[in-house]
């Protein structure tokens, strides 16, 4: 080693180097053909997904009609703007961008941003429903933001807005919750799917298929081309579906409505079940929800305690009152215990004495001694507690339980209610114990009061029974049910008795202001207690009452009594039947009251339940329920 | 000056030639993109870079190498000043944008004087080498080539750009082996780099410490030496921890994206797989000259500067990138040759530690390219876009050039003609 520079020992140190550059590079060249060839189709896949952006085409939502093939739900051209950043930081900056033209506040920026979040590789979403101007703006500054996607998309509209808003629901976005159901399994971050009402219920048919384009981008999120990169899966619309509903008739009802006033209208078909109309009041105008409602929009809709969300129709439960009169006769008649003639033991002097509590009549000043018709007309409390009492309250729970008012009717609407009644007597020894109670609930419940909480479809449902020949037709909107099985199971003189005392009603009973001159109506009216305010107010009725085409009910809420309701009706009635309704509408609407006797305690003190909360609870969500009575 | 040409060397001149030749086309081909970027037109300055380059390579050959060893010293001394400089007045640009590695006069940017730096210790470090007598035989002889490459490392490693210290390394290593040193010396000088590493594993470093052991017994250096190298390596474990704390966070993701480059995907192991796909999806044959999707989509990140060899790899494949490696291994082994038959030990440890550098340059770069290497931002010679370096290249290129035309003039004959 005493001459490292000496030829031959830069000869071995030489050829040593020359071994490890041939080595080192064999190493790369293995890592290259390994990548390069062995890897080729992996990464060539990647290398074409890197730069192919996939961009939903939403399928158009299939039209809604009404029965005349009269649009209730179309669609309309609208611009989606939305933005496909590689990064928060830099959507942020994109979106400070366009803020300006835009109109969009930091709680907007914070929510599309939280958007993109969820889905990060999909564009964001900036805004669902963008007018022609701001599209205009974008377009020309398109150049300088990276990343900006405008499309055309078909956009949900309801031309009668407000008129069916219930009846036809809302679109929205699918929430987390929703995609993991399996109904909605599947479906996109984004996709829109029907939030209630019919939306809802046909979504499946309704909704459609989205289909699929693809674009080159760059890695920066900048379009590259638009067109050709890759073959594109055009969308199909969903199927329209063609309802029952006559809009000729929904438009109406919301029109004579009264203004500012909460309630419910449901029009049917008494042979065949369907609804011709179903109307809530107060609503809300569908649209808005399109591409997301505003927040200004939904607050005041939330906040509003009249709850315009809540479907009054099928979502809400009231104690039926006198209307419920109807079904006690019926089952009555059904039993063989009265006939239309047939008059009461202790006739109507303003009240009836049962063991140590006084049992009111509405009207104080008595009805004296009356036929089952008579009473019917009258809507007198003194003949039907003892109709009640002669019934027994084991045939009364019985039968009605039998005829269904214990279950809903199952319109195809998302969320109907069902109603409330006592399954057997069971309920009351469950509910207060043995013993500590007494027969004199039989009652209350004979006069549609105690434990009893109905939805206006299922008192509709009672009154299209009478309509028809005693069997049941269930409602539907779009798609005919099953026929159900319970029938009133009476004679068609015993039909004939019930619809002329309900034309007695209509004639010269409690709803006297409401007949019209050409045609006879058969109704009922009723009053539901409310412990909250003053008394809803019911009335149904049909017409002709020799051969009904039409069952109108309605229920408006702190409308007193029943009676203020019956105009209303009629003119539905008068409206569908083609009747000249300047007689209804011209009618004064003063009435005297019906049957609104308070409520007697027939339940020893502490064992009294807390009567059936009848109000609209703004900030309990749409769901009107009795929770608090003790079960 | 007509005999000098005569007598250039026809190897080193054509590969050079053909690398700057296939590193311009692949560079006007990075700025091939969709969207117009800064690196569009870059080819024109790199052009201008080169006509420089040549004029420096010219410069050089002119210097005899006793001209040249003369001026050693004080190139080393004004390089060193120059990066003491450049701590306190340096500029981040570029793709080292978080260093301090450019040196500017009134926003002109001159230069990274870290690469110039290179060839000074190369000269330095030859220098006092070839003044051995005999190659160093204890690590107390190694106490200065350490100081004369400390100085301008740390200085390198305080910028930071660890890509250049680790340059450093290399060359220091294949120097000190050309000059006859034993390898187990460099093992124990180097071990404590191992052990630095394995530390990040206890068993591994475990065993690192009991097989270091067992190679001081058997070859019995001096008893302090042995010392200090079993300290070295246990004190290498016990700062493993704090020393990654100290690294930056991007200098950790780098390690860590090495190992697995799905730890963060969109961003530091963003580089590594996007240029993994550009490469993998080039194939065998590649996507065509300026074709390349993902970096004319601008997926590939640095496409003109440390990534510009997987725009090689993703537009002429396989095959593309064999030419360029066969290239650069045909530069290697005639610098290698060139050293081989260097007149004198100077001469041929410059020589020689050029190889080094380039050497570490090209695996390193073309490495990391496919995951092979972590990522450290150095350029690939004759193809990255930078002024600085290519000009170092052709320094030293000059060089080597001229020390074949020595050994030429000088009649020399290799032992095995």
């Amino acid at each position: 080693m005493s001459a490292p520079f000496h030829p031959f020992a830069l000869d071995r140190r030489y050829r040593l180097v020359r071994w490890v550059v041939l080595l080192v590079f064999a190493v790369l060249i293995v890592a290259f053909f390994r990548t390069q060839i062995l890897g080729y189709s992996r990464y060539r896949l990647q290398s074409e997904t890197n730069r192919l952006k996939e961009i939903i085409l939403p399928a158009p939502r299939g039209l809604i009609l009404d029965r005349n093939g009269k649009v209730l739900a179309e669609n309309i051209p609208g611009y989606t703007i939305s933005l496909l950043p590689d990064d928060t930081a830099k959507l942020r900056s994109r979106l400070l961008q366009i803020a300006p033209l835009a109109d969009l506040d930091s709680d907007g920026i914070d929510r599309v941003l939280q958007r993109f979040l969820r889905a990060p590789y999909q564009p964001a979403l900036v805004m669902a429903n963008a007018d022609p101007d701001l599209v205009a703006k974008l377009e020309e500054r398109r150049l300088n933001i990276p990343g900006l996607f405008i499309q055309a998309e078909p956009r949900r509209f309801y031309p009668d807005s407000i008129a069916a808003a219930h009846l036809l629901g809302t679109v929205g976005e699918v929430t987390e919750d929703e995609r993991n159901s399996p109904r909605y399994a599947g479906l996109r971050l984004g996709a829109l799917v029907g939030k209630n009402g019919l939306e809802r219920q046909y979504d499946d048919s309704l909704r459609g298929q989205d289909g699929q384009r693809f674009v080159e981008v760059s890695a920066v999120g900048r379009v590259v081309r638009e067109v050709g990169a890759a073959p594109t899966l055009p969308p199909v619309a969903g199927a329209t579906i063609r309802t029952t509903i006559d809009l000729d008739l929904q438009r109406y009802v919301s029109k004579v409505f009264p203004p500012g006033q909460r309630g419910a209208l449901i029009a049917m078909n008494p042979n065949t079940g369907e609804v011709l109309a179903l109307y809530s009041a107060p609503g809300y105008d569908p649209n808005d929800f399109v591409g997301g409602v505003d927040p200004d929009t939904w607050k005041k809709l939330n906040d509003n305690p009249a709850n315009p969300f809540f479907d009054r129709a099928i979502q809400a439960r009231y104690p039926p009152g006198s209307t419920w009169k109807l079904l006690v006769a019926s089952i009555g008649l059904r039993r063989g215990v009265v006939t239309m003639n047939t008059r009461m033991p202790i006739p109507c002097t303003g009240g009836l004495q049962y063991g140590n509590r006084y049992f009111r009549c509405w009207e104080p000043r008595g009805h004296g001694d009356l036929t089952l018709a008579q009473a019917i007309a009258q809507s007198c409390d003194v003949y039907f507690y003892q109709l009640g009492l002669k019934l027994g309250l084991t045939s009364l729970l019985e039968d009605v339980n039998a005829l269904g008012f214990r279950s809903r009717t199952g319109i195809d609407l998302p969320g109907e209610i069902t109603p409330e009644f006592p399954g057997s007597t069971e309920y009351y020894d469950r509910v207060y114990g043995p013993r500590h109670w007494t027969s004199a609930v039989t009652l209350n419940l004979a006069i549609g009061q105690g434990e009893n909480a109905q939805s206006l479809i299922d008192m509709v449902r009672l009154y299209q029974m009478l309509a028809s020949d005693g069997k049941s037709r269930a409602p539907y909107v779009v798609h005919p049910l099953p026929t159900p099985t319970e029938d009133l199971d009476l004679s068609q003189d015993q039909i004939n008795g019930l619809r002329k005392a309900m034309i007695g009603v209509v004639e010269q009973g409690t709803a006297r202001a409401a007949r019209l001159g050409d045609i006879t109506i058969a109704g009922k009216t009723g009053t539901a207690q409310n412990p909250h305010g003053p008394n809803h107010g019911w009335f149904i009725a049909f017409a002709p009452a020799d051969k009904p085409q039409i069952v109108v009910g309605a229920i408006v809420e702190f409308a007193r009594e029943g009676p203020y309701v019956a105009p209303l009706v009629t003119r539905v009635i008068a409206r569908y039947l083609g009747v000249d309704s300047t007689l209804a509408s011209n009618a004064t609407f003063r009435l005297p009251a019906d049957s609104a006797p308070h409520e007697v305690r027939t339940l020893p003190p502490g064992a009294e339940p807390t009567p059936f909360d009848t109000t609209t609870k703004p900030d309990s969500g749409v769901k009107l329920d009795s929770t608090k009575h003790g079960r | 000056m007509a005999g000098r040409v005569q007598g250039l060397d026809r190897s080193l001149v054509t590969v050079t030639l053909l690398l700057c030749a296939y590193g311009l086309a692949t560079l006007y081909s990075a700025g091939q993109t969709d969207v117009p970027t800064v690196a569009t037109s870059i080819w024109h300055k790199q052009i201008i870079w080169l006509a420089l380059g040549v004029g420096a390579a010219a410069f050089t050959f002119r210097l005899s190498p006793r001209m040249l060893e003369w001026a050693t010293p004080y190139v080393y001394g004004i390089i060193s000043f120059i990066l003491m400089l450049t701590l306190v007045i340096g500029r981040g640009a570029g793709t080292a944008a978080s260093e301090k590695s450019w040196i500017a006069i009134g926003g002109l940017r001159l230069g990274q004087p870290a690469e110039l730096a290179k060839l000074a210790v190369i000269l330095m470090l030859a220098r006092w080498m070839a003044d051995q007598k005999e190659p160093p035989a204890t690590l107390r002889k190694l106490i200065v080539p350490c100081l004369i490459l400390g100085l301008p490392f740390l200085l390198v490693v305080l910028q930071p750009d660890l890509g250049s210290a680790i340059v450093f390394i290399a060359i220091f290593f294949a120097m000190l082996a050309w000059s006859g040193t034993k390898m187990s010396l460099l093992i124990m000088l180097g071990s404590p780099a191992i052990g630095l590493i394995l530390a990040f594993s206890t068993v591994a470093w475990g065993a690192w410490i009991v097989l270091l052991f067992g190679l001081l017994l058997l070859w019995r250096p001096y008893v302090w030496e042995g010392l200090a190298v079993m300290l070295g390596n246990i004190a290498m474990g016990v700062i493993a921890l704090p020393f990654w704390r100290h690294l930056a966070p991007y200098q950790q993701n780098r390690l860590l994206v090495f190992l697995n480059p799905d730890v963060d995907p969109r961003a530091t192991g963003w580089h590594v797989i996007q240029s993994k796909v550009a490469i993998g999806s080039g194939g065998l044959l590649g996507k065509g000259f300026t074709l390349g999707t993902q970096k004319r989509l601008a997926f590939l990140p640095a496409q003109h500067t440390d990534f510009i060899f997987s725009v090689v790899g993703e537009e002429l494949g396989f095959i593309g990138v064999l030419l360029a490696l066969v290239l650069f291994v045909w530069l290697l082994l005639t610098l290698v040759r060139i050293a081989r038959r260097a007149t004198d030990p100077f001469t041929s440890l410059c020589v020689l530690g050029i190889a080094g550098m380039i050497f570490t340059h090209v695996v390193e770069n073309v490495g990391m390219t496919v995951n092979l290497l972590p990522i450290t931002g150095i350029p690939l010679p004759f193809f990255s876009y930078g002024g600085s370096f290519l000009l170092t290249c052709f320094l030293a290129v000059g060089i080597c050039l001229r020390v074949a035309y020595e050994s030429r003039q000088s009649g020399y004959i290799s032992p095995g003609q």
